[in-house]
């Protein structure tokens, strides 16, 4: 096999992975599907010296989750057969929730947490409850139980449930 | 030029760090569960930011210096967090106009923050303005509350301004580090008071009593109110008592 293709696979392969390491704060969404891998960067095949840069970026500033998912992406990628790892954290640009894929969104849709809506950039009542899409719902607090969520209430179901907010 | 730099990192880090520490202690003592998680949250948020602008003054420094030993390791006279942020908490009224002082005062700052030169505070600036947009619109909602809210909430408030205001007049005051990056935090003011002044106004509370008060100054050099060594004292104690702990 040609070095190219062996690095076109090789990167491919991590793609893949950060399908399966999940947010463990949202478990339903996939780095990808969050879209803070912002680049990956094959040095070196595992089956030669196995370098590997990748790049993520943070939701929010304080965001407790990002240690972990540094960590994880560490230990699946020794796992792979890579040596040297490097996990860069980019400021610049700054993540945002148009980087949300849109299996994501209907991920959390199906979750019970309502996805970012460009039409409510600010939490505000109305956004349609995940449970029973009923638009007659009341915002709580701009801030829910992690740093990207707001929390509302359905008016008509009851249920109270989290916004991922814009960002 | 690079020691100026250092330390105007290091002051916005510390700001954001002594704040944060501050709020931390409502934690599990809100009002309400929802204003606990909110107050909780927006701590989150500054002691991220502090984290980012700590990476940076460690890599400024050089050495062995890194975001922990900064945060852990520095005496009160190394700190230069504005005097604001080591206020007590008080009453909830004194914790929400402080956060809606500074949070006002961090918008107009990491506004001018991302036309800065220097990319890596430009790219902290921009990523830390969209979570204090939302620590703006919340403190000044509990504001608006407490100031035409109730007689005893509006004390409150009333007492919780007289107590803060003195300390306002520094953050527009240029330290000598912000002198040498050519940076005038004087030009800041005036939106700041325009923002500050509508949502007060909005509340029935006026400044006039307080236009020409005296201002304190000190900690963006590092000279400090007796506060900050109490806070430090918690805040580092882990560090000080076992060196080097982690887990
Ligand atoms: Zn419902």
């Amino acid at each position: 096999m040609n070095a190219t293709l062996l690095h076109t696979e090789a990167t491919a392969a991590c793609w893949k992975l950060m399908d399966q390491i999940c947010d463990p704060e949202v478990p339903v969404l996939s780095l990808n599907d969050l879209g803070i891998v912002r680049a990956i960067a094959v040095k070196s095949p595992p089956s030669e010296a196995g370098i590997i840069d990748i790049t993520i970026t943070a939701t929010y500033s304080g965001c407790p989750a990002m240690d972990w998912i540094a960590n994880t992406i560490k230990i699946e990628l020794r796992a792979m057969g890579y040596q040297s790892i490097t996990v860069n954290h980019a400021i610049s640009p700054a993540w945002t929730t148009d980087w949300m894929s849109e299996q994501g969104k209907e991920k959390l849709k199906e979750y019970g947490i309502a996805p970012p809506e460009k039409r409510f950039s600010i939490p505000t009542d109305g956004i349609p409850c995940p449970q029973c899409k009923s638009e007659h719902t009341r915002l709580l607090s701009e801030f829910g139980s992690t740093s990207c969520k707001a929390l509302l209430q359905c008016q008509d179901c009851g249920e109270p449930f989290d916004y991922f907010k814009c960002h | 030029m690079q020691q100026a730099l250092l330390d105007y990192t290091l002051y916005l880090a510390d700001s954001a760090l002594i704040l944060g520490q501050r709020n931390s202690a409502w934690c599990g003592h809100g009002p309400v569960l929802e204003q606990d998680i909110a107050i909780t949250n927006i701590t989150l948020d500054l002691i991220g930011q502090s984290r980012s602008l700590y990476q940076y003054a460690a890599q400024l420094n050089g050495g062995d210096a890194t975001e922990d030993t900064l945060a852990y390791l520095r005496s009160e006279r190394e700190y230069k967090n504005c005097l604001l942020a080591e206020r007590p908490n008080g009453d909830w009224a004194q914790t929400i106009l402080r956060q809606f002082l500074f949070s006002c005062f961090q918008r107009e700052l990491y506004t001018q923050l991302t036309k800065e030169k220097d990319t890596t505070l430009a790219a902290i600036a921009t990523k830390s303005l969209k979570e204090v947009t939302y620590h703006c619109r919340w403190s000044g909602e509990w504001v608006l509350r407490l100031g035409d809210g109730t007689a005893e909430s509006h004390t409150r408030l009333v007492t919780a301004l007289e107590n803060l205001w003195p300390y306002t007049g520094e953050l527009f005051k240029a330290a000598d580090y912000e002198l040498a990056m050519g940076l005038d935090p004087a030009a800041l003011q005036t939106n700041w008071l325009a923002a500050v002044q509508s949502t007060l106004e909005e509340a029935t509370l006026s400044l006039a009593s307080l236009a020409s008060c005296f201002m304190h100054v000190g900690g963006k050099k590092g000279v400090h109110t007796e506060e900050l060594g109490y806070i430090l004292t918690d805040l580092q104690y882990m560090q000080r008592a076992y060196p080097g702990c982690d887990w």
